[in-house]
């Protein structure tokens, strides 16, 4: 009765085994050349923010319309997948819902266009 | 596995039937997204000075074509329907909380257009708004190494180039509060309607993430201002969090996320309690938070204060409106068969409110946190009715809602006026002897704290007096004692107030009331109408919140 279930228990076990298996064996096999980007904090990629100094501790954000945008993207792809598997059950009526869908997501592209978004300078 | 997998595919391929719409009965939320959505193209497209006469004629014409819409509708409507797959329930409460929204988001758009009180309008224009943490395109080039990248970041309130296009100039305001607030006005139309929880979560994200935008666009201060669009974020974050805890469990417990489902679940059945009581634990948490009751309101005297005036009027009005609204219909649809173990939980949580709201409000100094204590109160008194879970319960706390939603519309308007070269002189201190300075904005301001503390030809009075009579009928005599009392103690600062601006002397260096243009002035006098008309004619509105119940 379980049967479905035993596959993704084995999956889970399989993760969890990999992700301490990971760490466990970096330190042992793995070579060890330090520098001052490895030892920094990671903060997604860019430089971690500097400590708030007076004025306030800046950092260039210029990345997070890119990033926002990927989001947009993502989960539009997100709603489309499912749709595209039962399209043609659907019928014309899903089409008109999914085509409201995507134009109203458009409007937010359109948007970021027209006041400059996409330009990076 | 494979069984499962054929049955899905077969699943998949039979037709799927749309569910019918009632187009009529929710013309008005449609008419508003679509005017939202126009609104950002509006956005995109038109020049700069173009931009704000077209918003404003946008956002006010749909809500008047969209009171329409709902007039015509309301007029041949039967007891209510669902629609939309059941997800949607158009019936008496949410049509009288539609026209509440529409008519309040009528006067918080007029609030929000002026331009007069504060030169080129209360919020942040374009030009400055990367001052402060943010701009859509203030955008310097990413540096590998921080000396430049800083350098860069430093300056730049300095104009890049696609600054410039978007900067036509500097005494303009973001027009963008306009679509924001019609998509926050048509999430809290929908929030009040949905008739099941996931509807109902879908819709506070859609009224929640404008306002929180709103709330950091204030042209002065702001630091203030953006504190309290963080703030706001981070805790109406959390409290969502909450709601789809109590969601999920509730979920778990009744099979079913619709609210009939829920009750019909709740109804003697032998399910687990635990999950039903950490279900309806975490999921009215959450919109306790949104009401900003009780012991859940750690943010309204921060985001209060430092939200520009008038969005707080719009966000103490509507918000307000549309989490009551929820509350109502979650309490009195999907459980009322439990409000056993639930009422008293509630009831001390009103009690708590009204204490936090009274005496935190005897202590504040600034008026915008003393008004924000004031809703923290008023939100238990509205408790108070909500958890009567009867007819007139329901009619009562629809009526106080439209009631408090007027006066504190004009109340923030008034506030706005009252201002040094600073910006808002929202120090109590500046405020002393203002009769003196303008007679007529102390006026209308007494009689607006009057109506807030619940003084008799005030629509506060008929509010009160509506909500305390249906909490005795259903057998709360205590709580309505010490609802009683609470609002005598809550009227001392209200006439604190008012003893301040007529018996003391202004300060020499005080601030001066600045003449409201004619969008301001027409809020005011609408708040200050309907406040005075409600308190002498309660039947107007009376009459149609008492006609009938939800429909689930």
């Amino acid at each position: 009765m379980l049967d479905p279930y035993i596959p993704l228990v084995l999956m889970f076990a399989l993760a969890f085994g990999f992700a301490v298996f990971s760490v466990a064996i970096a330190p042992l096999v793995g070579p060890r050349r330090y520098n001052k980007a490895k030892l920094d904090a990671y903060e997604c990629g860019i430089e971690p923010s500097p400590p708030p100094v007076t004025g306030g501790g800046r950092m260039p954000v210029a990345y997070y319309l890119t990033a926002m945008m990927f989001i947009l993207f993502d989960i539009e792809m997100v709603f489309l997948f499912p749709y595209a598997v039962s399209a043609d059950s659907l019928g014309m009526w899903g089409v008109a819902a999914v085509v409201l869908f995507v134009v109203s997501f458009g409007l937010a592209d359109i948007y970021l266009w027209r006041r400059g978004g996409l330009d990076w300078n | 596995m494979g069984p499962v997998q054929a049955g899905a595919v077969v699943l998949a391929q039979q037709p799927v039937e749309p569910p019918p719409i009632e187009y009529a009965a929710i013309a008005p939320v449609l008419l508003m997204l679509t005017a939202a959505c126009v609104g950002v193209i509006v956005e995109a497209f038109l020049p700069r000075h173009q931009r704000w006469s077209v918003q404003v004629g946008l956002s006010l014409l749909t809500l008047v074509v969209a009171g329409v819409a709902l007039g015509a509708y309301a007029r041949g409507a039967g007891t209510g329907l669902t629609t939309l797959a059941g997800t949607i329930a158009v019936d008496t409460p949410t049509l009288f909380l539609w026209g509440t929204l529409l008519a309040l988001g009528f006067a918080s758009i007029l609030l929000i257009a002026d331009r007069s009180v504060e030169q080129g309008g209360a919020f942040v224009a374009e030009s400055d708004a990367s001052s402060g943490s943010s701009g859509l395109g203030a955008s310097s080039g990413l540096s590998a190494s921080s000396g430049p990248a800083r350098g860069a970041t430093a300056d730049s309130s300095a104009p890049s180039p696609t600054m410039t296009r978007a900067t036509a100039g500097v005494s303009g305001m973001r027009t963008e509060v306009f679509p924001l607030a019609m998509f926050s006005l048509s999430g809290m139309m929908v929030f009040c309607a949905a008739n099941d929880l996931l509807t109902m979560f879908i819709a506070l994200e859609v009224l929640s993430l404008p306002l929180y935008l709103l709330c950091g666009l204030a042209k002065r201060r702001r630091l203030l201002s953006q504190e309290a669009a963080v703030k706001y974020f981070l805790l109406g974050a959390f409290a969502s969090a909450f709601f789809l805890y109590g969601l999920a469990l509730l979920y778990g417990y009744s099979g079913s996320v619709k609210l009939a489902a829920i009750s019909e679940a709740t109804a003697g059945s032998d399910r687990s309690d635990t999950l039903l009581f950490a279900g309806i634990g975490l999921l009215v948490v959450g919109l306790l938070f949104k009401a900003s009751v009780g012991p859940f309101h750690a943010w309204t005297p921060d985001v209060y204060h430092g939200a520009p005036t008038a969005v707080t009027g719009f966000m103490a009005a509507c918000t307000k409106v549309a989490a009551f609204g929820a509350i109502l219909r979650v309490l009195q649809v999907a459980l009322e068969a439990s409000s056993w173990e639930w009422h008293y939980v509630l009831w001390t949580v009103a009690v708590l409110s009204m204490l936090i709201g009274v005496v935190l409000g005897l202590t504040q100094t600034d008026i915008k946190r003393m008004i924000a204590y004031s809703s923290i109160a008023h939100a238990g008194f509205l408790l108070v009715g909500a958890i009567a879970l009867t007819d007139r319960g329901l009619s009562g706390t629809l009526f106080y809602l439209l009631a408090y939603g007027f006066t504190t519309v004009a109340v923030f308007g008034v506030i706005s006026l009252v201002r040094t070269s600073e910006g808002e002189a929202t120090h109590l201190s500046g405020w002393a002897g203002l009769a003196k300075r303008s007679p007529l904005v102390a006026a209308v301001f007494t009689f607006l704290l009057l109506a807030l503390a619940g003084i008799p030809m005030t629509s506060g009075f008929m509010g009160k007096f509506y909500v305390f009579s249906a909490a005795v009928t259903d057998g709360m005599v205590p709580l309505v004692v010490i609802a009683l009392v609470a609002s005598a103690a809550a009227a001392f600062f209200y006439l604190r107030v008012i003893v301040l601006m007529y018996f003391n002397e202004p300060a020499a260096d005080g601030p001066t009331v600045s003449v409201p243009g004619a969008f301001t002035t027409a809020a005011i006098t609408l708040g200050v109408v309907v406040t005075l008309l409600l308190g002498v004619l309660p039947t107007l509105a009376w009459n149609w919140a008492n006609v009938g119940g939800f429909v689930s």
